[in-house]
């Protein structure tokens, strides 16, 4: 059991989501990071599904009343274990007493706490994600707040090396470190907006603003201009979509989306990419590459090529582990 | 045909509109298309918008052409789901703290506050679309002399229970958000329910009958 000490606001229980009920205007929740909650949870032999704690920003401190492996996965936090400097992808065992510190944030905006088995939460609608609008799922339906304790389903764990595990992520960003490239479909109104606009929206950087949280990032950048006299009714919108209001600011909608809304809709961020989003920090800038469907796909079986060989590295060093003790 | 077409929305997630009036008829085709949509393999939900339909896909489509083709199909065969659907009486306060939008209408659109309220609590309205946050109803029917502009500077956060319209649209807010619309008063209804089967009280094709219980000019 590891109890927060302190947290900072906005932390919750997560999953890759509460699926299956967007007819009844649900929004899917989950992590905003899905590869960094996916590694967390490989690195401690969990499903990938298993709830992770979602940390946005640090500081925060936690105290493990028992002795408890853990694995921590996503944002650069100069996190410590005690004295110990850890990594930032780290599994490892804390002995009972010993206090787990993430620190500023140098790279990155979130951070993934796994513990064995996932988080113990009540399982609602099929997801352990907390669902910050309507107020349930997670733990108790909303953020963590220092005095929680984070419970983890099993009370056992794999064989982890004494020293843990390191694991390297692929880069946030491409060539700049400030500018997070990510692949875009055109989506429902793209060919809408004018020839200047879409020119801008694919070769030039857009700002992260502090209007960014787990429903959407607002961003700054060329104005874009929806040109078309046709009315716009309602319309499904995801996780990734890129809408642009009035104002000709896009708003990129994210893991607490509403499913249904009016803006125009000029790009549809692919899923793989998501993560990147999710690590993405105010002032940082995104660039948009454009790719079609084919692309996408690509981008989803790279994907599952890196966390398939990453799952079998780490079987096979489990197995050496086990035969060395 | 180019009065309907078929786009990207996500890597999973693709949309269907058309060209065409905004009214039930019309609606009632794109509900009986979400109906046969979700019987197809590699489709987890097809769920109706306002006179479209999205799509939410395991994987990202590589018959994209097909799936067009298919909707396309089903969208110039006509096809029709009507239904009759259960109506729900809701008891509404206008106006008063709850309504803090009302008497502005009232005078926007130059008429007095129990004119508003008689011609807003007039009409059965049918739920188009379920959807924006969980249990929220799409409405359709409101008077076009309602019609009214979204507020220039939208409300942080609308309780629970907030009845309110802009442009053509009018609703209910099933749990607490941001909103730019004109709000006109409140009501108490549970309109998701986690715990309940199904969670959201309503289903596209059910009907919502206002019922003013008190006045506060």
């Amino acid at each position: 059991m590891i109890e927060i000490l302190s947290i900072p606001p906005l932390a919750t229980v997560q999953d890759l989501g509460r699926h299956g009920h967007w007819f009844e205007g649900l929004g899917q929740a989950g992590v905003m990071d899905g590869l960094s909650h996916r590694i967390a949870n490989l690195l401690l032999d969990n499903e990938e599904s298993a709830a992770t704690v979602e940390i946005p920003l640090t500081p925060a401190r936690f105290c493990f009343r028992t002795e408890q492996a853990f694995a921590i996965a996503g944002a650069v936090c100069g996190a410590r274990l005690d004295d110990r400097q850890l990594p930032a992808i780290w599994a490892g065992v804390a002995a009972e007493g010993q206090i787990l510190e993430l620190r500023g944030i140098a790279r990155g905006a979130r951070v993934y706490l796994a513990v064995p088995g996932g988080v113990d939460v009540p399982l609602v609608m099929e997801s352990r994600s907390t669902q910050l609008r309507e107020g349930f799922g997670g733990h108790e339906g909303r953020v963590l707040a220092a005095g929680d304790c984070i419970e983890p389903i099993d009370d056992t764990w794999c064989t982890l090396p004494a020293s843990g595990f390191n694991v390297g992520l692929p880069p946030l960003g491409r060539a700049i470190d400030s500018e997070v490239e990510v692949r875009v479909l055109p989506s429902a109104e793209h060919d809408n907006f004018s020839i200047r606009s879409q020119k801008a929206f694919w070769s030039t950087p857009y700002q992260v603003t502090r209007l960014c949280n787990r429903q959407g990032y607002r961003l700054e950048g060329e104005e874009l201009l929806w040109e078309s006299d046709v009315e716009l009714r309602s319309h499904g919108i995801v996780p990734g979509i890129v809408q642009v209001p009035g104002n000709g600011q896009p708003i990129i909608q994210l893991a607490d989306s509403a499913t249904m809304g009016g803006y125009p809709a000029i790009g549809a961020v692919i899923e793989p990419d998501l993560w990147r989003i999710g690590q993405a920090r105010p002032g940082q800038y995104l660039r948009f590459v454009q790719v079609d469907i084919h692309q996408a796909l690509e981008a989803e079986s790279e994907r599952q090529d890196y966390l398939a060989s990453l799952t079998t590295s780490l079987v096979q060093t489990r197995e050496l582990l086990r035969s060395w003790s | 045909m180019t009065d309907s077409r078929l786009s990207m929305i996500g890597s999973r997630a693709i949309l269907f509109q058309a060209a065409c009036p905004f009214d039930l008829t019309h609606q009632e085709r794109f509900w009986a298309i979400a109906d046969e949509a979700s019987a197809w393999p590699g489709v987890r939900e097809a769920v109706p918008g306002m006179t479209n339909v999205t799509l939410l896909l395991d994987a990202v489509p590589e018959n994209f052409a097909q799936l067009e083709k298919r909707l396309k199909g089903l969208w110039q065969s006509g096809i029709r789901k009507q239904i009759d659907g259960r109506l729900l009486e809701v008891d509404i306060s206008y106006g008063g703290e709850g309504g803090p939008h009302l008497k502005e209408v009232a005078q926007t659109l130059g008429q007095s506050v129990d004119e508003i309220v008689r011609l807003h609590s007039a009409p059965d309205y049918v739920v188009f679309a379920v959807g924006s946050h969980a249990g929220y109803c799409y409405l359709g029917g409101l008077d076009p002399a309602l019609e009214t502009a979204r507020r220039k500077v939208p409300l942080t956060s609308l309780p629970r229970g907030s009845l309110s319209m802009a442009g053509l649209q009018t609703g209910i807010s099933a749990s607490a958000g941001p909103s730019g619309w004109n709000t006109l008063g409140c009501a108490d209804v549970e309109f998701f329910d986690p715990f309940r089967d199904p969670a959201s009280l309503l289903q596209p094709g059910d009907r919502i009958r206002f019922i003013p219980t008190r006045v506060i000019a």
